[in-house]
């Protein structure tokens, strides 16, 4: 079974974001990129299946030079070969723009099984998998926590929970799969691991080496622009219950839960 | 200056995350139980980080004492110590790789560093401490095996260890060089494990006393030659305070973390506390003795990759290191106020742990004596 996993490098949840001054972006300067934690779990699950039905793993990012210690991250961990499509051209692009240079690295690539996040924790977007899922014109199961293969190994069986029950849904291979939080525990890379993943294949493709025209991508081309990015409002000032005597705060609490914060 | 490469950043980037999951969370919890958290130590040799420091060959990870440094300053800095069981485990198996036999690291190292065999180091006794080769457990020749005699004491990991490396006198009457040093399995006969010591910090980590009636271990147990035991211990010694130099740089660096956020924080006289000048400067010279403490350790790292003399360096640094902790960690408790004495804030935790690291593995007084004596030779 041939599984890729799709790779978007996220700032870490711990990295202090600070808006850039044309407040459209935030400074990346002081900020320490991860692997977006939802295609952790594609890893997770990719290298899973293989250990079960054999194949390859391969990992495919888009961005910046950066992008490759993501793709180690996952070679560290047990993935086969690593695809990063770098090009300057890139900058700024929308999720649509980002789905359609994956969906070109992809192509060429055997597959059974893909792999996205469900979202990334960084734009929160999560668009990236049904759009890359309809490039390439396959069934896309999304936000799935369990998977099941048939035992003819010609489709999947899948769990989405709905609302506290579970959704189980079908569809043949090849199939994109978008994974949710729940899927698996991923494992951490092994010292040999890590000390192997430099050996592994990196290509490196730039918009041109996938045949693809560099005017379709970037901020000029996005389909949806971003406005304005705005901190999180400031945390207002408590509020103290004043009262002679208990039973007096408590009923001032009351009226207030009530007719202020509208909680009773 | 000192940049990790792309490798030693993925190594330093795992064990964080590792550590910062998997020990941090429950390390109050261990220590109030007494607990030695063994999954640990197996999740880790599963992942090839119990023989970090040993050549691949006997499925060491083949890290330079660089990387080794690395490492062990990102865990500290996830959980502020909490590691402790590892470099005293490579203790035990740095002496087989180097000095042992290719049956002794085809029988016993490979288990050490894969995780499976948890390694002690027992040189300390009641009455030779510092002064180490005044050790008096005896090791006769009997025989295909050596018999040994006497009493150890403070031994980390004891109890929970399946091999113990023990030094002993092979000759009473000539000091360091009449020490051999040997390889003992937990199960052998004579040897008995004591009580679980009750200490000031680090009780997740067992530390007993051992005694030795008439414990019978195999002439192939040796490591290296007769009477030169002393030798391998001080090697083995001198890798290992790197690693004690690099934990207490983590310490200092989980202290100064905490610090700096809650004088952040915290209100007093209608501001904050990191206003006040004197909070500043606490805070500066926290962070200027914790970057000197990582370039000293870091320098012992990379001449010990060079394959240089560090027996100076290696002392140097763990002596400012784990003295820099133990002010660093005492100044965290300080700025955090009522709350840094309460175990919730964990920074008192820090400041226990670092106190050991002034002890262990030759005391700071020591240390300074490596120094002198090299200055003055
Ligand atoms: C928790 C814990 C774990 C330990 N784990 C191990 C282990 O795994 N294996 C092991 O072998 N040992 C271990 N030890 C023992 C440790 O290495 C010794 O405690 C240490 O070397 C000091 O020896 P001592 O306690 O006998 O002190 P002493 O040697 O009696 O020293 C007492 C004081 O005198 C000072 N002093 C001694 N000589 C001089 C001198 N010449 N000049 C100036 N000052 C001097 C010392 O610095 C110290 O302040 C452990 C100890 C502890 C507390």
């Amino acid at each position: 079974m041939n599984i890729i996993v799709c790779l978007k490098q996220v700032p870490d949840t711990e990295s202090q974001i600070k808006i850039g001054s044309d407040k459209k972006s935030i400074v990346t300067d002081d900020i320490k990129w991860v692997m977006n934690p939802y295609d952790e779990f594609g890893v997770e699950e990719a290298l899973r299946m293989k250990e079960k039905f054999g194949g390859t793993v391969t990992v495919v990012g888009v961005g910046p030079k950066r992008v490759t210690e993501t793709i180690r991250t996952a070679l560290a961990m047990g993935a086969d070969k690593g695809v990063l499509v770098n090009d300057d051209a890139l900058n700024g692009s929308d999720s649509i723009a980002i789905a359609k240079a994956l969906a070109a690295a992809i192509r060429p690539l055997e597959y059974d099984v893909i792999f996205t996040g469900q979202r990334g924790v960084d734009d929160d977007m999560g668009v990236v998998g049904a759009a890359l899922a309809e490039f390439l014109g396959i069934p896309q199961l999304s936000l799935i926590i369990k998977i099941e293969v048939a035992e003819d190994g010609k489709s999947v069986k899948a769990t989405r929970p709905v609302e506290g029950q579970a959704l189980i849904i079908e569809a043949p291979l090849p199939v994109l799969i978008t994974a949710q939080k729940g899927l698996n525990e991923p494992r951490y890379a092994s010292l040999p691991g890590i000390m192997k993943a430099k050996k592994k294949p990196l290509e490196e493709k730039t918009l041109a080496d996938l045949g693809l025209n560099a005017g379709e991508f970037g901020s000029a081309a996005r389909k949806v622009k971003v406005l304005e990015i705005t901190p999180p409002p400031e945390r207002g000032g408590g509020k103290i219950v004043t009262g002679e005597t208990p039973q007096e705060k408590a009923a001032e609490l009351a009226k207030l839960l009530h007719e202020e914060a509208k909680v009773i | 200056m000192f940049t990790p490469t792309e490798e030693q950043q993925m190594l330093i980037d795992m064990m964080g995350k590792f550590a910062e999951k998997e020990i941090a969370p429950n390390i109050l919890q261990w220590e109030e139980e007494g607990k030695f958290a063994r999954h640990i130590f197996d999740k880790l040799g599963e992942l090839g980080f119990c023989g970090m420091t040993i050549t691949e060959e006997y499925g060491g990870g083949g890290l330079g004492y660089m990387t080794y440094a690395m490492v062990l300053e990102e865990g500290a800095i996830k959980t502020g110590g909490g590691l402790g069981f590892l470099p005293l485990h490579l203790a035990a198996a740095t002496p087989i790789e180097a000095f042992g036999t290719k049956e002794q690291k085809e029988k016993y190292l490979t288990k050490m560093t894969a995780g499976k065999a948890l390694g002690a180091f027992a040189l300390t006794e009641p009455n030779a401490g510092s002064d180490a080769a005044a050790i008096m457990t005896s090791a006769v020749l009997r025989g295909d095996r050596y018999v040994l005699n006497g009493a150890k004491s403070f031994i980390t990991n004891a109890g929970e260890a399946e091999l113990y490396l023990v030094m002993a006198k092979t000759d009473k009457d000539k000091g360091a060089n009449g020490i051999s040093s040997f390889i003992v399995e937990k199960d052998a006969p004579g040897f008995i494990v004591g009580q679980k010591e009750k200490k000031m910090g680090l009780n997740y980590i067992s530390t007993r006393g051992l005694t030795f009636e008439e414990c019978e271990v195999p002439l192939a147990n040796r490591v290296g030659e007769e009477n030169k035991g002393f030798l391998s211990a001080m090697y083995a010694l001198d890798g290992s305070r790197i690693g004690v130099a690099a934990s207490a740089t983590g310490i200092s660096q989980a202290a100064l973390n905490a610090a700096v956020s809650y004088a952040k924080q915290r209100y007093a006289f209608g501001q904050p506390i990191a206003n006040f000048q004197i909070i500043q400067f606490m805070l500066a010279d926290m962070e200027t003795e914790t970057v000197a403490s990582r370039m000293l350790a870091y320098r012992a790292a990379s001449m010990k990759d060079e394959g240089k003399k560090i027996a100076a360096a290696a002392a140097m640094a763990k002596r400012y290191a784990t003295d820099t902790a133990m002010r660093v960690t005492t100044n965290a408790v300080q700025i955090l106020g009522g709350y840094g004495y309460m175990k919730e804030y964990t920074v008192e935790r820090y400041m226990r742990e670092a106190k050991l690291l002034q002890i262990v593995e030759g005391t700071s007084q020591i240390q300074g004596l490596v120094v002198a004596r090299e200055l003055l030779k």
